[in-house]
């Protein structure tokens, strides 16, 4: 079969000649590493196929209907389990075995050896030929109807032109053999025509004319057109395994891209969108246990009602497989994102407070568990069994309450912790440091007045703005005032204190230069509470700019300033937080001295992970000392060179606090962005001094944590502060065997010092199924909180391992997980098709986003600050966070309807989605672009810019003007509505199309190849599925 | 001739010089057989209203190892312009200004009544006067507000060009930046840290390179260079600011008061070597009670470790006695030259006696700077002298020079070895020795040092007959109108040989600067040694110079005889003995070493006030008249005044306080008796306007409980054991088992005739 596929290919092969320089530099490379598999694998794939096409036969006629029908509804379903999992499931997940992973050479391999004998070509175009017959066969199956041909028509380029004409002509083809296909090309190779014959299927030797047609035709002007969009990118850009092969970048741009129509491949914006359309905006009650929450991306009311709110808790899979083998076959990581302290709409019941006086919260004896709708009473009320260790414990007589004819307590409704799977617990003095009640917290303002921060008038900014921002300091809903109470500190290559106190009529300044021994020089006066020192606070925040108007002091120290801050905190016997705006490299002689140590040369080395730990070991004593001492480190970072973050920022990570980073920062264009995040992370709900501890149930316990935390043992989790933003993610692993009926139960209790001084417990429960049956688990997965543990596992591992090797393990990862489904849950196929679980046919997109993340591409051109500083922020993202940072919102403005409230359905990230009539916004949490096509409408760009033509627009502007007119209105709302809630304020920048700032826009069409040698999601697609091939072998 | 005592008096008035001898033993065996060492109580700056100085700089002997500056006591050749200098006998050419000198016209150093001589030097730049408080913090609220006020009102008194600085001090030490506006600046340091002088600059920004002083200027004032730092600000400038400052002084906020005195006053030092090199300034501390953290801590901050009594200190049980004692000697080898007022209230300074003795100027203990004691005091110290300056001098530098029969043993007084051997530099020491050269910090026209010498003439080589030994002392200071001067004094005595001479020279024996010298050395080794140690190397001395000078017969006491100049001797030694110098019970070591420090210090009448106080009687049966300090005096109807340089005591015996509160003083009749009463308090006002520090004043009666100061000072010649046996007439009995001067003087006696000994 493979041979006669390999017939077919030779039309392909008139693009082997480009493509010959892919295979040898693919090939090969990859072979050593985890292609290696892919490679080896070939030979065994001559029998593989023979089963995918029988299995095949299945999905494919699944997806034959599809073809008439929209991507999303998959009469699919109806087939065997695969339904199951892939019940909303889409054509695009399956792939036809011929399909095997476009990019990845290696995968076609075995049909590709077969070939390449007959092929005309040599032994490496072989593999690209194969590619090429997948990417078609993918084009063709997947083919949604008209979509793509709208799309395509609505690009305006003229070069394009006659790849629309291509791509027409192709789109009947495969729409018109698809019919023919499902069937035929399932199970008949004949039928599938070119599908057929890429997929390697013998029978396909006969191509359909139109397909003939098309790899004739495709090397022509089908492939000029694509050049044109694809074009640059390609160029430079690497394999689809960019990163982990930087010796060989190939070609395989052409071709394959020609021949796969994205639209074929699931797309994660169907699948955001399906989920928006069944769950969006109605009630989802969390009243049972294992149930799956809508994605994250949906809009929903959530009702706790025994469980978790997902905004709280969002785990990888709600049902765990009942035993290890189970588990370690699968390797579906097994974790949890918690939220402990994410904001709750304001349509949602927030969390009920539990005060049992001085008896304190109710805990299991045994394991400590918080008395939670898992304890079942039993004996009448007066014993419970928790759930968690099944410990039998007796009732306070204080809590006694008899039972119900269902065995449930008669208050059950009226007592938060039996019902509820979130709350509060007043938590009591044994729960206080030293057993002392807390002092209300205090933030600390550390300000670097080095010539440079005085020079580009940031100083001015910060203390112009804190004279409002301080009456905002957050505060317990029912109370008038803050409780928190402020410092203010100076630096450069000395600290100055002030001394605040209302008594007085000037603030004073207190110099310390002891910089090697850092000390706080005053206790009374320098943290107060700002309404009763107001004047003096003003008076001191006026003189601030103009005191050191004229230094020249350009030295700065790093780690005294927050060792003065925390001394200060642990001084006046509180928790708090440091607001430390920073510019420079620390290179004073001071502890934590810097040098500058960015080194391009140590990139793809072994030596690349010291780029991610701190330079010196004194940042981690000292973050060590911040959490003991409950002091949270906020950096604001305004550099213009290398600032070294992996060390700064340490501290920041360790404490729980947040980094921001403003590069070559301007007053007039990044400030608004600096104070929205200022004024935010000011205002922030925060939990101070906090610990985690998360309990489960028996059979499997807590084993990993990754976030902005501090662990001092393996149980407990210190965070110095806690805010609404801040996630951690857990891994569990088994200990023993779980048993279906109980479940896996878990419990996230946060002990934390509240914003007024209040000790608390903030407990969150959730339960989630066990299963023997694989299909379950994989039915149940998340695929975006996966995602977020994959981020932050391997951000992690990036400390101790080469990048490469932690690429190599995300891609195996997937393709195990994939490849285990299935083995064990899908319906038998032909094996050079690929198969996705429903719960998971965004996962390759996804982790092909990550992959090609600043973090784990190693490439000169990003700096390594940035490298550092993205890692950091998605230690400790949420599972939204995370979602939109690695595949970012991509939203047409052009065509918007005005009189509708709903933002525009996004579209994929990919350049073939935009169009020069069209004007995009894109965001990922972090930056946003407004992307203006050459012919954006000019009633647009009147209406957003207020200038007459696109010529006119200025791409300097990174705000966009208020103007009375309802594009500018709407589009405006639907910035904020982007905004909203997310931690960082995204600047906005407007890329005008084919201008230089372009480039930067395209590294975030994260479909597509990047420029930094990242895959196209085509060729990771191909990628895994080759890999998938070789381990099912 | 006039008499001895004459000629003392004279010289002392012209020379500010007291000499133990005042005709010397020409031989080494001689003087070492004369007990009482040749030594003198010199007062540098003893204030000359009709000396006006000279305006140009003093001419020297070439010799580069003796210096010596042309005196009246040189030969001079007019014709050839040449003069021999009268210690190395180096042959000298007058410098060309002094070309037109002849018999008739003498510069003024040659005229024999300019034997003391002041030059102002116009070298180097000008410095201003430097005054750097040092202030502790660790204060009762209302004390601090009452040293707030003082410090405030202390400002007025300053010259308005003076540079000010202050230091504050608690558990942290501030030094404040005066010149900033707006916000008040100072800078932090931790008082557990000692630091070196380089690093407190370093850290306080004073370590740019200094301007290398140029020695050696001419003459003309060079252009005023605008010396100024961050820290130290002329008076005029910063006087609001400073007061501003004074007044918004807060007290130690943290919980328990730590006072790091030790580093603040190294960080003092340090903030003056690195502004103001090798100039004269003023550190004055103020402090309410002992360091109690860093270095030169004496007590723990943990109240159970109680601070230390003198029998700790003896028994060398005192933790932090080593280390404290340590790190003042190292403040004290500062390198610039400063002078220091220490102010001191509370307990705790004795391990600052090195300090307080070497370098320190004024030492006052109160119990509170909420006293007028410490107002009065305080104000005192800007007192102006005759002439309108202050009574104060800066950075000064004594040297001495001495002919070659004669070496210098050592000096004793407040003042630091500048370690300067020479050849006139005796290998014996006595008192801080081995130099030639001391720095004196805080010299005041009272101060006085104590200096010895040695005779090293041998007794085989005798001196010719007529000859004269001489002495030469050059006070270098800095004027308080920040003028340089250079004080001469150049003194001679005659040469006598003790086998044959020896009438002469006990004639010419000072017994009062005798005595204040020997008890100076009798404080200085009390220091170091144990107090009964001291007690008998005294007695020793008296007895030896008993046995020397006494006219008497072998073993019979009662034909023991001292003459006229020896008559009044063993007196000052019977008080000597009983003093709070050397005596301990019931002092503590704050007080001792307070007590100590002052009497290192003061010239020979205030010394002798301090060894034997004074007792005047006021009654009606006659004028007040000084009577004898016995317990004697103590009659029920008279009024005593005692002066004991440290407490000035009214005491009204029985009778009168039985009249006072009858009233009678109010009573028109009576008011004879309101005179009487009066005229002590007058007197002992006039003494308590003159006097630094301020005494303290006590005003009691017989039975009063403050009697106990008068009646711990009078001789008990009457006590519990004999009073029956002396009849009740007269005096007060003084329950005491110490021995009366008259078992003192019989046993003397005794001592000194036994041909045992």
């Amino acid at each position: 079969m493979s041979q006669q596929g390999y017939v077919t290919a030779p039309p392909f092969s008139q693009s082997q000649p480009r493509m010959g320089g892919f295979s040898a530099g693919f090939g090969p490379p990859n072979s050593s590493l985890h292609y290696g598999h892919y490679g080896d694998p070939n030979s065994s794939h001559a029998a593989a196929p023979q089963p995918g096409l029988s299995k095949s036969t299945v999905p494919l006629g699944s997806s034959a209907p599809l073809g008439p029908l929209p991507p999303g509804t998959h009469q699919v379903s109806q087939n065997n389990f695969q339904s199951g999992p892939s019940a909303a499931g889409q054509q695009p997940h399956r792939f036809q075995s011929p399909l095997p992973p476009n990019n990845t050479g290696p995968s076609y391999p075995p049909g590709s050896h077969q070939s390449q004998p007959a092929s005309p070509n040599t032994v490496s175009t072989s593999c690209t030929t194969q590619l090429a017959n997948q990417l078609n066969s993918m084009q063709i199956n997947s083919y949604g109807p008209g979509a793509i041909q709208s799309s395509h028509t609505s690009s305006g380029h003229p070069q394009q032109l006659p790849l629309m004409q291509h791509q027409m002509t192709l789109q009947p083809g495969p729409q018109i053999p698809p019919p023919a296909n499902n069937f035929s090309g399932l199970c008949a190779q004949s039928s599938l025509s070119s599908i057929a014959r890429q997929d390697g299927i013998p029978g396909s030797g006969l191509p359909n004319p139109n397909l003939q047609q098309l790899p004739g035709q495709t090397p022509g002007p089908g492939y000029h057109p694509q050049q044109a969009n694809y074009g640059p990118q390609m160029a430079g850009s690497q394999l689809s395994y960019p990163g982990a092969f930087p010796g060989g970048p190939a070609q395989l741009s052409g071709p394959p891209q020609k021949k796969l129509d994205p639209d074929s491949i699931p797309s994660p914006i169907q699948v955001i969108e399906n989920d928006k359309a069944s769950r969006g905006g109605q009630m989802y009650a969390t009243n049972t246990r294992g149930q799956v929450p809508p994605l994250v991306t949906t809009d929903c009311l959530i009702q706790d009602q025994g469980h978790a709110s997902p905004r709280y808790i969002r785990c990888t899979t709600y049902c765990f497989p009942s035993s290890s083998d189970m588990a370690k076959q699968a390797r579906i990581p097994l974790a949890a994102v918690i939220q402990p302290f994410a904001i709750v709409p304001s349509n949602e019941t927030p969390l009920y407070v539990v005060n049992h006086g001085e008896t304190g919260p109710i805990r299991c004896n045994r394991c400590k568990a918080y008395m939670c709708p898992f304890m079942q009473f039993i004996e009448g009320g007066r014993r419970y069994q928790c759930g968690f260790c099944n410990c039998i414990n007796e009732v306070p007589p204080f809590f006694f309450q008899h039972l119900d004819h269902i065995g449930r307590r008669v208050d059950h409704y009226e007592r938060p912790e039996l019902s509820l799977g979130s709350y509060e617990y007043v938590a009591t003095l044994d729960y206080c440091r030293n057993n002392k009640p807390p002092n209300p917290p205090a933030y600390i303002f550390m300000i670097d007045v080095s010539y440079r921060n005085i020079n580009s008038g940031l100083v001015k900014l910060i203390c112009d703005e804190l004279k409002t921002l301080l009456d905002k300091l957050p505060r317990e809903e029912q109370e008038e005032s803050s409780a928190i109470r402020v410092g203010f500190v100076t630096y450069n290559k000395v600290l100055h204190f002030f001394n605040v106190k209302s008594n007085l009529a000037q603030p004073q300044m207190m110099v310390v230069s002891d910089v090697g021994e850092v000390f706080v020089p005053l206790l009374d006066g320098f943290l107060v509470n700002f309404q009763e020192s107001r004047s003096v606070v003003n008076n001191l925040l006026d003189q601030i700019p103009e005191m050191f108007a004229d230094t020249n002091e350009s030295e700065t120290i790093f780690a005294p300033v927050i060792q003065a801050g925390m001394e200060a905190l642990k001084a006046a016997e509180c928790a708090g937080k440091l607001f430390i705006f920073h510019s420079s490299l620390p290179t004073a002689e001071a502890p934590g001295k810097l040098r500058n140590r960015d080194d391009k040369k140590l990139l793809s080395t072994d030596k690349e992970k010291t780029l991610f730990q701190p330079q010196v070991n004194s940042y981690e004593s000292l973050a060590r000392d911040c959490v003991a001492n409950g002091c949270c480190v906020n950096l604001f970072l305004f550099p213009n060179q290398y600032v070294d973050i992996a060390s700064l920022g340490l501290v920041t990570m360790y404490t729980g606090g947040t980094l921001y980073k403003y590069n070559n920062f301007q007053l007039n264009s990044d400030s608004p962005q600096f104070l929205t995040d200022l004024r935010r992370d000011i205002e922030k709900k925060t939990g101070f001094d906090a610990i985690m501890r998360v309990r489960t149930s028996t059979g499997f316990r807590a084993t990993d944590f990754f976030g902005a935390i501090y662990m001092n043992n393996t149980t407990d989790v210190e965070m110095a502060a806690v805010d609404c933003d801040k996630a951690v993610t857990v891994e569990f692993k088994h200990d023993d065997k779980l048993n279906e009926d109980s479940g896996a139960l878990i419990q996230c209790a946060v002990l934390y010092t509240s914003v007024s001084g209040q000790r608390r417990l903030r407990i969150h429960n959730i339960g989630l199924n066990c299963s023997t049956q694989l299909a379950d688990v994989y039915k149940t997965c998340e695929t975006d909180a996966l995602i977020n543990f994959f981020a932050k596992s391997a951000f992690k591992a990036i400390l101790s391992q080469p990048l490469k090797v932690v690429r190599e393990i995300l891609v195996s990862q997937t393709a195990h997980m994939l490849a285990c489904y299935r083995k064990n849950c899908a319906s038998p196929s032909a094996v050079s098709q690929l198969i996705l679980p429903d719960a998971m046919k965004v996962l390759p997109v996804y982790m092909n986003c990550l992959l090609k993340s600043t973090v784990l591409t190693g490439r000169p051109e990003i700096p390594t600050d940035e490298r550092a500083y993205h890692r950091q922020l998605v230690m400790s993202m949420g599972v939204a966070d995370t979602q939109l940072f690695f595949y970012p919102q991509l939203l047409p403005i052009h065509n918007l309807d005005l009189k509708s409230d709903a933002v525009p359905a996004a579209v994929r990230c990919s350049e073939e989605r935009l169009s020069e009539g069209g004007a995009f916004i894109l965001a990922n949490g972090l930056s946003m672009f407004l992307w203006l096509g050459v012919s954006t409408p000019p009633e647009l760009i009147q209406g957003l810019f207020n200038v007459p033509s696109f010529a006119h627009i200025s791409a300097e502007a990174t705000l966009l003007p208020d103007l009375a007119n309802p594009y500018s209105k709407k589009i405006k709302s639907i910035v904020e509505h982007i905004q909203s809630q997310k931690p960082y304020t995204m600047k906005l920048m407007i890329v005008k199309q084919r201008e230089q700032p372009e480039m930067l826009f395209r590294q975030f069409l994260v479909e597509d190849k990047s420029i930094h040698g990242g895959a196209s999601y085509v060729d990771f697609l191909c990628c895994v599925h080759k890999e998938i091939c070789q381990l099912l072998n | 001739m006039a008499t001895y005592l004459e000629f003392i008096q004279q010289n002392e008035e012209r020379d500010g010089v007291r000499f133990s001898w005042n005709v010397w033993p020409s031989s080494r065996l001689e003087a070492t057989r004369m007990v009482v060492p040749l030594a003198c109580l010199l007062t540098p700056l003893r204030e000359r209203p009709d000396l006006p100085p000279v305006q140009y700089e003093p001419v020297l002997c070439s010799r580069p190892t003796c210096k010596a500056v042309l005196n009246p006591l040189c030969q001079v050749d007019y014709r050839a312009k040449l003069w021999a200098c009268n210690f190395c006998f180096q042959r000298n050419q007058f410098p060309p200004a002094y070309a037109g000198i002849s018999e008739v016209n003498q510069p003024a150093e040659l005229m024999p009544q300019f034997s003391t001589i002041e030059y102002i030097v116009q070298r180097g730049p000008q410095t201003p006067l430097i005054f750097l408080y040092v202030v502790d913090t660790c204060l009762e609220e209302e004390d601090l507000q009452a040293l707030k006020e003082s410090l405030q009102m202390s400002l007025s008194l300053l010259p308005a060009d003076a540079l000010v600085g202050l230091i504050t001090f608690g558990r942290m030490i501030q030094v404040h930046e005066l010149s900033c506006e707006g916000i008040s600046k100072s800078y932090v340091f931790r008082g557990t840290k000692d630091l070196t002088a380089k690093q407190i600059q370093d850290m306080l920004g004073l370590s740019r390179p200094a301007v290398p002083i140029q020695q050696g200027r001419p003459l003309q004032a060079p252009e005023q260079p605008v010396i100024s730092s961050r820290f130290l600000q002329p008076v005029h400038k910063i006087d609001m600011n400073l007061t501003d400052l004074l007044g918004e002084l807060q007290r130690d906020p943290w919980p328990r008061p730590l006072r790091s005195t030790g580093v603040a006053l190294s960080i003092a030092v340090g903030l003056l070597e690195g502004t103001f090199p090798n100039t004269g300034a003023r550190i004055m501390l103020f402090t309410g009670g002992p360091p109690t953290q860093g270095p030169g801590m004496v007590v723990g901050d943990e109240l159970k470790t109680p601070i230390r009594s003198w029998h700790d200190i003896e028994k060398d049980n005192a933790r932090f006695m080593k280390k404290a004692t340590k790190v003042n000697a190292v403040s004290a080898g500062g390198e610039s030259t400063h002078s220091s007022l220490g102010l001191l209230c509370g307990r705790g300074c004795l391990n600052k006696r090195e300090c307080w003795h070497t370098e320190w100027g004024h030492m006052v203990m109160g119990d509170s700077f909420n006293t007028s004691l410490f107002k009065q005091t305080f104000q005192r110290v800007f007192n102006k002298g005759l002439n309108g300056e202050f009574r104060m001098a800066f950075g000064a530098n004594l040297e001495v020079k001495t002919s070659r029969e004669l070496k210098i043993a050592g000096a004793i007084g407040p003042c630091v070895s500048l370690n300067v051997k020479g050849p006139c530099v005796s290998e014996n020491e006595l008192g801080i020795g081995g130099t030639s050269q001391w720095k004196i910090c805080g010299l005041d026209p009272c101060t006085t040092l104590a200096i010895y010498f040695e005779v090293v003439n041998q007794h085989n080589a005798p001196i010719p007959q007529g000859g004269r030994g001489a002495v030469q002392f050059v006070t270098q200071y800095q004027h308080s109108s920040t003028q340089k001067r250079i004080r001469v004094t150049t003194i001679a005595r005659n040469w006598a040989d003790a086998q044959s001479q020896l009438q002469h020279i006990e004639a010419a024996f000072d017994q009062e600067a005798a005595a204040v010298l020997m008890a100076r050395l009798g404080v200085y080794r009390a220091e170091s040694e144990e107090g009964p140690d001291v007690l008998r190397w005294l007695d020793r001395q008296l007895i030896r110079l008993c046995q020397k000078f006494g006219q008497y017969n072998k073993d019979d006491p009662n034909s023991f005889r001292l003459s006229e100049s020896f008559s009044l001797y063993p007196q000052f030694m019977f008080h000597l003995r009983r003093s709070p110098f050397l005596q301990v019970f019931n002092n503590s070591p704050d007080e001792s070493s307070y007590y100590r420090h002052h009497f290192a210090r003061q010239d020979l009448t205030q010394s002798l006030i301090m060894i034997q106080p004074i007792l005047y009687a006021y009654s009606f049966h006659g004028p007040p008249e000084p009577v004898l300090l016995d317990s004697s005096s103590i009659l029920p109807d008279r009024i005593l005044l005692m002066d004991t340089f440290f407490q000035i005591v009214i005491y009204l015996g029985e009778t009168i306080a039985q009249w006072q509160k009858a009233g009678y003083q109010d009573m028109p009749e009576y008011e004879n008796f309101k005179h009487l009463l009066q005229a002590p308090l007058d007197d002992a006002q006039e003494i308590l306007q003159t006097r630094f520090p301020m005494p303290r004043y006590v005003h009691t009666e017989h039975g009063g409980s403050q009697a106990r100061f008068l009646l711990s000072k009078v001789n008990p010649s009457q006590t519990h054991n004999n009073l029956y046996a002396w009849g009740q007439e007269s005096g007060a009995p003084i329950l005491t088992d110490d021995v009366s001067l008259q078992v003192f003087m019989d046993h003397l006696k005794k001592l000194a005739v036994s041909s045992a000994a």
